[in-house]
């Protein structure tokens, strides 16, 4: 019912806008072409100011609003994440400027310009030097930003420090995984028709050598405050997308193409915890890449935790070999078979 | 009749019984299989208008579902069947409504839509031809987007419903109908769709450049053409070069779909049915062929929107356009670049570190030329005699928003932090702003200016003032605040955010975009009345040159016949710009120059 009536009084609102617009028509036939356009320019230039005006104080209460809700306050947790925020500071007030300076020109030169019958349009039609100046200015400013940006681009992905622990981080519909190489420190082989969704999640080659230590975990993954973290990314179907927006940073899980990236982490899920006074507070994995009707749902953990907690978590940790071969349990000697593993470290 | 028109094409002495094979017109000659370009630009128009409101009609029904994740809308389920059980979108339908809409806005609106209408519109009226290079193939090109239309829309009713991969349609998970269910029948009939509808933009295409090259009137050099014919060029060169990798790239994605090929597939394990036996595939090389046309896209939208707004813009600033040689030089640089920056697209997918820092460096440099441009306009109107037409307001937007939407793009296009605001709602109002909205106001500027040139009618000034300043304001509204959400990181495509420690702070501006885009919605409602209405009861019009411009179609009879200039075809002396020159208001374009006159 209720339904009914807000479509009624929709529709009763539009007819009496259609009429008003239709009588002003009549109006201005009345007055003349000329008069009601004149009458139409000097609405309008109002307006444009209007705008203007109206709009710096929608973006001012927009900041003031909004800003506590993005993640610039609480600061970034990584150190790439840091450089992150300080380029996008950097851009921010460079393209600020810009923006406050076009808009206003736009705006103004609307207002002030508006018909009127004392002036005559100043017939300009073009300026050699004028035109060399805002080439010039924005290829120079744009050559700092790409300095800039290159230099951090060139840190992300490059090599990671020696002591970074590495993970292998395999996104599935709608889950995470994440392997660990356990003790040898090397991640046993795998090959994706090896796959059991019960026993083996990402398919690992169990005679590998390399392969029988490796830790599997789902959804939760552990990484210690401080140490640079390697993750080797990869995914099991469809391309899925790692996305770690307290640590600035993302990367796609593409199928049968492994992908890397590595960061430090500044501060535990404890300190964060009481950084941003939320106790709820949890480094979310969101997957980034459309991956199917289960996208929004595919959340990952990251605890950042320090060494001690960490080295307690791990010890916790049951290699999938025995998962997987329940007979053989860690008490019995250690079946070593020999293979060509080649080693990823 | 096709032979008549292209007799006329080359006839520049005129016929006295010029009009006489109208008699011979039927209905289904003159409104159905019209050869006549003005009555094909009408149809992709009111095709485009259709799809434009089908595909408004979707983001509302999915900013609903964003705005108001917990409420059930009994109707929904009356509309939309088992798509809204129990009045609530399902996330498949969301999905559905999420793909569909980015492919019929992007593809069917602004590109059909939008270059569709108006290079079949004003490029013979504008260079002086008295139709296409190839009437009959332009018509094809009409009927080719009707039939991808029906094929998409048709997507909409099979029983596993549409696609709903995001229009980008990556595989694997486009490829395997296991994966999802939008990508079994729904997404063969996408494809089917996009292979016609790429048919049909280059049957379009290519009829564009060869008129614009070859059908200039006496007179009409390159260097004389109005800037809307330059855009429109440029536009044609792109889409004639970048839709065949499409094509391919979807052929390929057939292969891998029905015929066991792994041109995208490898090592892929689908949960509930297993291993897969592709292997060797790359799914990234379908998004180098996707961008390789998906980047020149964007720019295919983008140039008419900023042809016609110079031209707009200088006609209602009693100006010549500022620095014709430079908007030609940076139209040129921005269609050339466009090919060069397809990889932005794909900073986070695995792409060589060094290769994405080229990539970086020719992103940022399509800063200068648009710059050039934004400059460029805003020194048109300095100084200028301003008349605010409807088309004049939203060309003025369209320079607003595109400041706003580029500047955005300084941000993405720096790898370092896309790294960051990659695949966010930073993303999202990144490309409404500079690339949905503005040419979406490029095109209602087009509309609202040509409309007398259509249908020897007016539009509505104070509907057309209204719709203009809801629009605007509905549209930063809309979008700015998304920026603050891209900030934390809130990715796109999301369903629901409130199992979202991160994002769910968001709710309650998520309901206050989804309420002002229902509203922004009403008033495009309010623009389809009083186009529709305008077109049989629309004010008059009574000169052939109502807004007192300089360019060729103005010199046709208000209702121009199939062959646009009932006599011979006007020849051309001047460039398009000769406003407040020598103290005269306006020189058309085929006014003679006169022996005192001065250089410019």
């Amino acid at each position: 019912m209720s339904l009914y009536l807000s479509i009624a009084i929709i529709v009763l609102i539009f007819v009496v806008i259609f009429q008003i617009a239709k009588a002003s028509e009549y109006v201005s036939i009345l007055k003349g072409e000329e008069a009601s356009r004149k009458q139409n320019n000097k609405i309008n230039g109002f307006l444009m100011i209007v705008f203007l005006v109206l709009g710096f104080v929608g973006v001012y209460v927009c900041n003031e609003y909004l800003y506590d809700k993005t993640l610039l306050p609480q600061g970034a947790a990584s150190v790439q994440g840091e450089k992150v925020d300080q380029m996008l500071w950097i851009t921010l007030i460079i393209t600020g400027i810009v923006f406050v300076i076009t808009q206003v020109l736009l705006f103004w030169f609307a207002y002030k310009y508006q018909e009127s019958d004392n002036r005559k349009a100043f017939f300009f039609a073009h300026s050699t030097k004028l035109e060399l100046i805002w080439t010039a200015i924005p290829a120079i400013t744009l050559t700092v930003l790409v300095i800039f940006g290159l230099r951090n681009w060139f840190f992300f992905t490059g090599e990671p420090p020696k002591n970074a622990m590495v993970v292998e981080v395999t996104g599935k519909q709608f889950g995470w995984i994440f392997r660990y190489p356990g003790h040898d420190n090397i991640f046993g082989k795998k090959y994706y028709k090896n796959i059991d969704p019960a026993t083996n999640s990402v398919g690992i080659i169990w005679d590998d050598k390399y392969a029988q230590d490796d830790i599997l975990t789902e959804q939760t993954m552990y990484v210690v405050k401080g140490q640079p973290v390697k993750l080797i990314i990869g995914s099991r179907d469809v391309v899925h997308d790692v996305g770690l927006s307290h640590f600035r940073l993302k990367m796609d899980a593409v199928p049968g193409i492994p992908t890397t990236m590595w960061f430090t982490p500044k501060y535990t899920t404890k300190e964060m915890k009481e950084k941003t006074g939320n106790p709820n507070f949890a480094y979310e994995i969101s997957c980034d890449q459309m991956c199917g009707n289960g996208h929004y749902s595919m959340k990952g953990i990251i605890e950042v935790v320090d060494q001690e907690e960490y080295d307690l978590w791990l010890a916790k940790q049951k290699p999938q070999y025995f998962t997987a071969f329940p007979e053989k349990d860690p008490t019995a000697a250690p079946v070593v078979t020999d293979s060509t593993a080649t080693a990823k470290k | 009749m096709s032979h008549e028109a292209t007799l006329h094409g080359h006839d520049s002495h005129g016929h006295d019984d010029h009009g006489h094979h109208e008699h011979h017109d039927t209905f289904l000659t003159k409104y159905v299989f019209s050869q006549d370009h003005k009555m094909i630009a009408k149809q992709f128009l009111i095709t485009g208008m259709v799809w434009a409101v089908l595909g408004g009609l979707m983001s509302v029904l999915f900013r609903l579902q964003l705005g108001y994740p917990d409420a059930s809308f009994p109707w929904l389920e009356s509309i939309l069947g088992k798509w809204a059980k129990g009045g609530q979108i399902t996330p498949e339908a969301y999905y559905a409504l999420v793909t569909t809409h980015g492919t019929v806005l992007v593809f069917f609106v602004l590109t059909a839509g939008l270059s569709g209408t108006f290079a079949n519109f004003l490029i013979p009226l504008q260079v002086g031809a008295r139709d296409m290079a190839s009437p009959f193939m332009n018509m094809l090109s009409y009927w080719f987007f009707l039939a991808a239309s029906v094929v998409m829309l048709s997507s909409m009713f099979v029983e596993t419903g549409p696609f709903s991969g995001g229009w980008t349609a990556y595989p694997p998970l486009s490829a395997l109908g296991d994966a999802s269910p939008g990508s079994k029948t729904g997404m063969d009939l996408w494809i089917i769709a996009m292979a016609l509808f790429v048919v049909s933009s280059l049957l379009g295409g290519l009829n564009y450049i060869a008129t614009i090259l070859n059908m200039r009137t006496k007179g009409m050099s390159m260097t004389r053409l109005p800037l809307t014919i330059w855009a429109l060029f440029f536009t044609a060169v792109l889409g004639v070069l970048s839709f065949p990798v499409l094509l391919s790239g979807l052929i390929l994605l057939i292969f891998d779909r029905n015929f066991g090929t792994s041109f995208y597939l490898s090592d892929i394990f689908v949960n509930g049915v297993g291993a897969l036996s592709n292997e060797g595939g790359s799914a990234i090389l379908y998004q180098h062929l996707f961008w390789f046309l998906g980047h020149p896209e964007v720019y295919i939208i983008l140039l008419p929107a900023m042809g016609m707004v110079s031209e707009i813009m200088s006609i209602n600033s009693r100006k010549p356009i500022f620095g014709y040689m430079a908007m030609l030089g940076s139209l040129f640089a921005i269609a050339a670049l466009a090919f060069l920056v397809w990889a932005h697209h794909m900073f986070v997918t695995g792409l060589n570190p060094f290769l994405g820092s080229i990539f970086v460096l020719l992103t940022l440099l399509i800063a200068v030329p648009s710059a050039i441009k934004v400059f460029n306009w805003l020194t048109t109107l300095w100084r200028g005699n301003i008349r605010f037409t409807p088309a004049m307001l939203f060309a003025i937007g369209f320079v607003s928003l595109f400041i706003s939407g580029g500047l955005t793009g300084i941000w993405l296009g720096n790898a370092a932090l896309d790294i960051h605001l990659h695949d966010t709602y930073f993303v999202i109002a990144h490309f409404h702003i500079v690339m949905g909205v503005a040419s979406m106001f490029g095109m209602f500027a087009g509309v609202y200016h040509w409309f007398p040139k259509m249908y020897g009618r007016y539009l509505n000034n104070s509907l057309g003032y209204i719709h203009f300043w809801v629009t605007m304001a509905g549209a930063y509204l809309i979008f700015w605040p998304m920026h603050y959400e891209g900030l934390a990181g809130m990715p796109r495509r999301y369903f629901d955010f409130s199992i979202w420690e991160s994002f769910k702070q968001f709710a309650e501006l998520n309901r206050f975009i989804s309420t002002v885009s229902m509203i922004v919605f009403a008033v495009q409602i309010l623009f389809l009345i009083n186009f529709f209405y305008s077109i049989f009861k629309g004010r008059k019009v009574t000169t052939t040159n109502p807004w007192e411009a300089n360019t060729l179609e103005w010199t046709t009879p208000i209702n121009p016949g199939h062959g646009n200039w009932p006599g011979e075809i006007p020849e051309v002396h001047r460039w398009a710009y000769d406003y407040g020159k020598d103290g005269k208001d306006f020189i058309p374009q085929d006014v003679p120059v006169g022996a005192d006159e001065s250089s410019h």
